[in-house]
C-alpha cells in the first residue's frame, strides 16, 4: 500500500517539476528583460535575478524619444489596418470557399496554402519592386500591403474551416427567410464566427506587430518606422555601447499591450481554437 | 382547388438520378406526407418544392404558376428543418421576426404577427429567451413559428420530430395536427416514421428509389397497397409474404404455395403465364391460429409479448418466419403446433415485379372466406 502511495507522490512530484521547467523556459527570457530594464545602466552587468530598487530611468528615456512614440503609433496603425483588411477579405473568401460548392475549390485552397509556404526572403526583392512600382515605398501602406499578403493564407484557412463547420441548415433557414448571401453572412453566420474572428484577428495583429524584415526593407525614415525596427535601431552614445537597458525597456513596453490583449481574449481564443472539436 | 402541382419533375445530382418523373397534385389545405426508406428522394423532393435545390426537368406549379425559377421567398413557402436550425445568437422573438424584417414589414404589423404566432404556438412567455435556453419541444415550436410568421400558403416539414424523444414526439405530433386544423394551410411533411404518416396525413405519397410508388389516403395504402413495396413498407410488424407459384391463370387464380398448398384465390391473373412466381401477402392481424392435434401443423418458433397483444412467430420453412398478431389470452407458447387460417378478404397477391394483382369482384362472394393450411402439407420437421 505504502509503495503505491510513494509511487503516486513521486509521479506527482515529477509532473510538477516538469511544469516548473517548462514555465522557466517560457517565461525566463521575458522576466530577465523586465529585470534588466529596471536596472540603472551602471548595475547592468551585475547578474541578479531580483530587483531590489526598481529604477525607471530607462523607461523615461525611451518614452522621451519622439521617434519611439511615433513608431508605436505607426505599428498600431499598420497592425490594425492589416487585421481589418485581412478579416474582411478572409471572411468573404471563407464564405465562398467554405459554404459555396464550386469546381476548383480545393485547388484554390491549395494555392492559398502554397503561397504561404514561400519564405519572406524569397519574395522580398519581388515585393520590393511591386511596392516601388505602386509608389508605396517608405509609407505605412507598403507594410499594410505586404503583411496582408502574408496573413491572408492563414486567416482564410482558419476561417474557411470554421465556416465549413457551421450547419448548412442554418444557411438554408436564412434563405427560406428571404436573406441574400450578404445578409446571411453578416447577420447569421458572422455572429457565430466571433470566437474565430477574435482568434485569427489577434494572431494577425501579433504577426503584424512583430514583423521585422519587411518593416526594415520597405521603410526608410524614422517617421515611417514600426516598433521592431525602431528598437533595433536604438543606439548608445558611442558605436561600442549597446544600451541594453533602453532596449529592454522598449521591448517590455511593446510586448505588454500584446500580453494584455491575449489575457483579455484568452477565453475567446481557447473557445475559438477548439470550437467544433466537440459537439455541444 | 389545386395548390401545388409537380409535372414530370426530375432531379439529377452528380450523375445520379435522384427523382424520376414525379407527378403529384396537392389540393389547398391538404396535409400530405412523403414517406419512404432513406435515400428514396423524399427530402430532395421537399427541397425542390422549397426552392433550395433546382429542378433539372419538369415543372413545379404553385397556384397554377410555374415557380421553377423563383427564389424560395417568392414562392410563399415556409420550412421547418430537421435540426430546427434556429439562429443561436438571436432571441425567440428575433428568430420568428427575422423573415418579416427582411421582407421590410412595417413595425407594428411585424410585432402583431410575431405575437400572434407566438400565441398560437404557446411561446408567449419565451420570446426573450435564446434557443439554447429552450427544451427540444420548445425549439421545435420556435422553428415552426419562424416558418409560419410570414404566413406562407404552404408549410414544409423535413422530418421535424426525429430529434425528439418518444413521448415528446407523440405530443408534438398532436400539436402539428391541431395546428393544421387551425391554420388550414397546405402542409407537406417528410418522415420515415409510418406512425406519423398514418396519423397526420390526408394523403400519403410513398416514394421508393426516386419514383412515386403509390399515392392515397392512409387507409387506402394500408388496405389496398398497389405494390409489394408499399405493402411491406407500411404496417408493423410488416406484412408476411409467402412464396407462391401460379398454377392456373384466370379470373380467379389457382396458386400453389409451399405453406398453404394448392389454393384458389380471387385474383385476376389472366395476363400472366402459368408457372409465374408470385408472392402472397397477409398482414399479421389477418392470420389466425388454431391448435393442431398431435404431431401435425406448424411449430410456434417464438412468442413476443407486448402487453396488449402478442406476436407469434411461426416456422414455415420460408426465409422469414411468419408473424401472427394474437390476443394475449390465446396463450400460445413456443413449441405449440398450430394450424393457420388466413382471412381471404385481406390477402394480397403480387406478381414477380411486385405489382398487385387485381381482386376479382364476384369471386369474393362465391369463395369460402378463409383458407386453411392443409395439415398434410406441414413442413417436415
Amino acid at each position: 500500500m505504502s509503495l503505491r502511495l510513494l509511487k503516486k507522490t513521486l509521479l506527482r512530484l515529477g509532473f510538477w517539476c516538469l511544469i516548473g521547467v517548462l514555465l522557466l523556459y517560457a517565461v525566463f527570457p521575458f522576466y530577465y528583460a523586465i529585470v534588466t530594464s529596471l536596472k540603472p545602466s551602471g548595475a547592468l552587468f551585475q547578474v541578479s535575478y531580483w530587483v531590489e530598487s526598481p529604477d525607471f530611468s530607462n523607461y523615461a528615456a525611451v518614452l522621451h524619444q519622439a521617434s519611439f512614440l511615433r513608431a508605436i503609433g505607426n505599428s498600431l496603425v499598420v497592425a490594425l489596418c492589416v487585421v481589418t483588411l485581412a478579416l474582411f477579405l478572409s471572411v468573404t473568401a471563407a464564405y465562398a470557399l467554405g459554404r459555396v460548392k464550386f469546381r476548383g475549390r480545393g485547388t484554390v485552397l491549395m494555392m492559398v496554402l502554397g503561397v504561404s509556404m514561400f519564405p519572406q526572403v524569397a519574395v522580398l526583392s519581388g515585393l520590393f519592386e511591386v511596392i516601388r512600382a505602386l509608389g508605396l515605398y517608405n509609407t505605412s501602406w507598403a507594410l499594410i500591403l505586404s503583411y496582408t499578403i502574408f496573413t491572408l493564407p492563414f486567416t482564410v484557412w482558419v476561417l474557411t474551416t470554421f465556416m465549413g463547420q457551421l450547419p448548412h441548415e442554418l444557411e438554408e433557414a436564412a434563405i427560406m427567410d428571404g436573406a441574400s448571401p450578404w445578409v446571411t453572412l453578416t447577420r447569421v453566420l458572422l455572429p457565430l464566427l466571433w470566437p474565430a474572428l477574435i482568434t485569427t484577428g489577434l494572431l494577425a495583429f501579433i504577426a503584424a506587430w512583430n514583423e521585422f524584415l519587411f518593416a526594415l526593407t520597405f521603410t526608410l525614415t524614422d517617421t515611417q518606422r514600426t516598433v521592431p525596427v525602431a528598437i533595433a535601431l536604438i543606439s548608445g552614445g558611442s558605436p561600442h555601447e549597446l544600451p541594453w537597458g533602453l532596449l529592454m525597456a522598449a521591448s517590455v513596453l511593446v510586448t505588454v499591450p500584446l500580453v494584455i490583449l491575449v489575457l483579455i481574449f484568452q477565453r475567446r481564443i481557447v473557445s475559438g481554437l477548439t470550437a467544433g472539436a466537440l459537439k455541444g | 382547388m389545386i395548390k401545388l402541382k409537380l409535372d414530370n419533375v426530375n432531379k439529377q445530382l452528380g450523375g445520379m438520378q435522384i427523382l424520376r418523373d414525379v407527378n403529384l397534385e396537392i389540393a389547398a389545405g391538404e396535409f400530405v406526407v412523403f414517406i419512404g426508406p432513406s435515400g428514396c428522394g423524399k427530402s430532395t423532393l421537399l427541397r425542390l418544392i422549397a426552392g433550395l435545390d433546382s429542378i433539372c426537368a419538369g415543372n413545379l406549379l404553385i397556384d397554377g404558376q410555374r415557380v421553377n425559377d423563383l427564389e424560395p421567398r417568392e414562392r410563399g413557402v415556409g420550412m421547418v428543418f430537421q435540426s430546427y436550425a434556429l439562429y443561436p445568437h438571436m432571441s425567440v422573438y428575433d428568430n420568428i421576426s427575422f423573415g418579416l424584417k427582411l421582407a421590410k414589414t412595417e413595425k407594428s404589423t411585424l410585432r402583431e404577427r410575431v405575437l400572434k404566432t407566438a400565441q398560437i404556438l404557446q411561446l408567449d412567455k419565451l420570446l426573450q429567451r435564446k434557443p439554447k435556453e429552450l427544451s427540444g419541444g420548445q425549439r421545435q415550436r420556435v422553428a415552426m413559428g419562424r416558418a409560419m410568421a410570414r404566413e406562407p400558403d404552404i408549410l414544409l416539414f423535413d422530418e421535424p420530430l426525429s430529434n425528439l424523444d418518444a413521448s415528446l414526439r407523440v405530443q408534438m405530433r398532436n400539436e402539428i395536427a391541431r395546428l393544421h386544423a387551425r391554420l388550414s394551410s397546405t402542409m407537406i411533411y417528410v418522415t420515415h416514421d409510418q406512425v406519423e404518416a398514418m396519423t397526420l396525413a390526408d394523403k400519403i405519397v410513398v416514394l421508393n428509389g426516386g419514383h412515386i410508388e403509390q399515392i392515397g389516403s392512409p387507409r387506402e395504402l394500408y388496405e389496398r397497397p398497389a405494390s409489394r413495396f408499399v405493402a411491406g413498407f407500411l404496417g408493423s410488424p410488416k406484412m408476411n409474404f409467402l412464396a407462391a407459384r401460379l398454377h392456373t391463370p384466370g379470373e380467379t387464380s389457382l396458386v400453389d404455395t409451399p405453406v398453404l398448398g394448392m389454393t384458389s384465390l380471387p385474383f385476376d391473373s389472366s395476363h400472366l403465364a402459368a408457372g409465374t412466381l408470385l408472392s402472397l401477402g397477409v398482414r399479421p392481424e389477418h392470420v389466425s391460429l388454431k391448435a393442431a392435434g398431435g404431431a401435425v401443423g406448424i411449430v410456434v418458433a417464438g412468442v413476443e409479448y407486448l402487453g396488449s397483444e402478442t406476436y407469434v412467430h411461426l416456422e414455415t420453412g420460408q426465409e422469414e418466419p411468419l408473424i401472427c398478431r394474437c390476443e394475449v389470452s390465446a396463450g400460445w407458447q413456443a413449441g405449440d403446433r398450430v394450424e393457420l387460417q388466413l382471412d381471404i378478404d385481406n390477402l394480397h397477391l403480387f406478381d414477380n415485379d411486385g405489382t398487385v394483382l387485381e381482386r376479382h369482384p364476384q369471386a369474393i362472394e362465391t369463395r369460402p372466406n378463409e383458407v386453411s393450411l392443409r395439415s398434410d402439407r406441414a413442413p417436415a420437421l
